[in-house]
């Protein structure tokens, strides 16, 4: 195995594209290299992306944020600003592992690992993140719902990397949250994960909303029927129950040893109602 | 292979390695620093945490190569000669340990949590950062009585030096 760290993307690219065996990008190394202890992958060549300052940085952008691929989930947390604008995806990505993990995991990595279950990634998909790809024939802008097709399966060609997230700009009003189902409290792989993201006007009423579930279908699903169902709303009782049941429409769960099909069904209509009312609590006030 | 340059503890080392060298292989096998344990290498039990560049981290989930030019501490390197850290001080004073083999990553994530949180980090804190470190025999009551007071004292010894 061949073990390089760049300090450009475009480099980083060009080993990636060029490499006949298998390549694999690491970030904080914290599904890869077990992984690879436990012979489940074996590349040819390891590209370590840490070293290269596009990616771990944290930028103010077009009133939004573009938060590099290789930011670590406690650098999300220290960050100033982030936590208070998506303090939703902030803990998605910090309900990733213990206190050392997050200290390493990235979101970029989150994503690209490609499991249906993935924390950060349903907190993306609702904030409306755009992911940036660089690859061999240049840059391109792909939603984040559009990037995992099926589990370890990516809409990324040959040689392309994840290079950065851009969270929107938002209106006031606006705010996220994300829950997960997990049988012990802490170090777990979500049994259900839902991240809502949505914007209240002056009175109330959500005008705008995005509803993401994970760990209940092939790949982390945008469940636009969700969101319709509480915009337009106050999240009153009638709202909230066709949220629910948008949720659990949606739901094409397997039986594993974490969960049953029905229990995630149940457990996705339960966390879309908690989260989106967490969601709503914290819009009030942003 | 490679070659790899860290300083380990305050001294420069440099080894040829395996690029898919880990970084507590390296700690223990190469330098043969084996107060770092391994529990279970998969990130889970936190037996192998240590400090790079000030920050808490598995060693059993870092490549040997990606620590190139970083300053790694060790539970080795927390001591002065004979005089214990103070939190190695208080998991003794408070028999935080019975098979010891958490112990260094205990103690090391502990020194990394109270660096973060500071002297006083309430017993809540201490619980939910220790969410990457697994005992399997003395339980946690001990343990998180011997980091709260570890804690106060690495206050009173910052603020002796101060």
């Amino acid at each position: 195995m061949r073990y390089e760290a760049p300090d450009t993307i475009d480099a980083a690219v060009k080993l990636l594209a060029g490499e006949a065996g298998l390549a694999r990008v690491l970030a904080g190394g914290t599904d890869l290299l077990v992984q690879m202890r436990s012979d489940v992958v074996s590349p040819d060549l390891v590209v370590d992306i840490k070293k290269i300052s596009e990616l771990r940085q944290v930028k103010e952008e077009a009133g939004g944020f573009r938060v590099g691929a290789a930011v670590t989930g406690a650098e999300l947390k220290e960050h100033a600003k982030l936590p208070k604008a998506w303090p939703g995806l902030v803990e998605a990505a910090n309900l990733i592992g213990s206190t050392q993990v997050q200290g390493r995991a990235t979101m970029g990595g989150n994503l690209c690992n490609g499991s249906p279950a993935a924390d950060s990634v349903p907190g993306l998909i609702a904030a409306g993140a755009t992911a940036t790809l660089v690859g061999p024939n240049g840059r391109r802008d792909l939603k984040v719902e559009d990037i995992m097709l099926a589990p370890r399966k990516l809409a990324l060609t040959k040689g392309e990397i994840v290079a950065s997230f851009l969270l929107p700009a938002r209106p006031a009003r606006s705010s996220d949250a994300y829950l997960r189902f997990i049988p012990r409290t802490e170090m777990d792989i979500a049994v259900v994960g839902c991240g809502v993201s949505l914007t209240l006007d002056p009175s109330g009423t959500c005008t705008a909303a995005r509803v993401s579930l994970g760990a209940v279908a092939a790949r982390p699903l945008l469940v636009e029927d969700a969101a319709k169902a509480i915009i337009g709303t106050k999240l009153n009782h009638a709202a909230l129950a066709k949220l629910e049941a948008a949720a659990r429409a949606a739901c094409k769960p397997i039986d594993d040893k974490r969960g049953t099909v029905e229990f995630r069904i149940d457990v996705a209509g339960v966390l879309a109602r908690r989260a989106a009312l967490i969601a709503q609590e914290r819009a009030r006030k942003a | 292979m490679a070659t790899v340059s860290m300083t380990v503890n305050g001294k420069t080392v440099t080894k040829t390695v395996d690029s898919r060298r880990l970084l507590v292989e390296f700690l223990r096998e190469d330098l043969r620093l084996t107060g770092t344990h391994v529990g279970c290498d998969t990130s889970q039990c936190g037996a192998c945490v240590v400090h790079v560049d000030g920050r808490a981290i598995k060693s059993c989930t870092a490549l040997a190569l990606s620590c190139e030019g970083k300053t790694v501490t060790t539970i080795e390197g927390l001591a002065n000669g004979a005089t214990l850290h103070p939190m190695q001080e208080a998991f003794r004073e408070h028999h935080a340990l019975q098979c010891g083999y958490c112990t260094p990553g205990m103690i090391m994530a502990s020194v990394d949590l109270v660096q973060r949180n500071g002297p006083g980090v309430d017993e809540h804190t201490i619980r939910r950062e220790l969410d990457g470190n697994i005992c399997r025999c003395t339980g946690y009551h001990n343990i998180v009585k011997a980091i709260a007071a570890g804690a106060a004292a690495m206050g009173s010894v910052r603020q002796a030096a101060e």
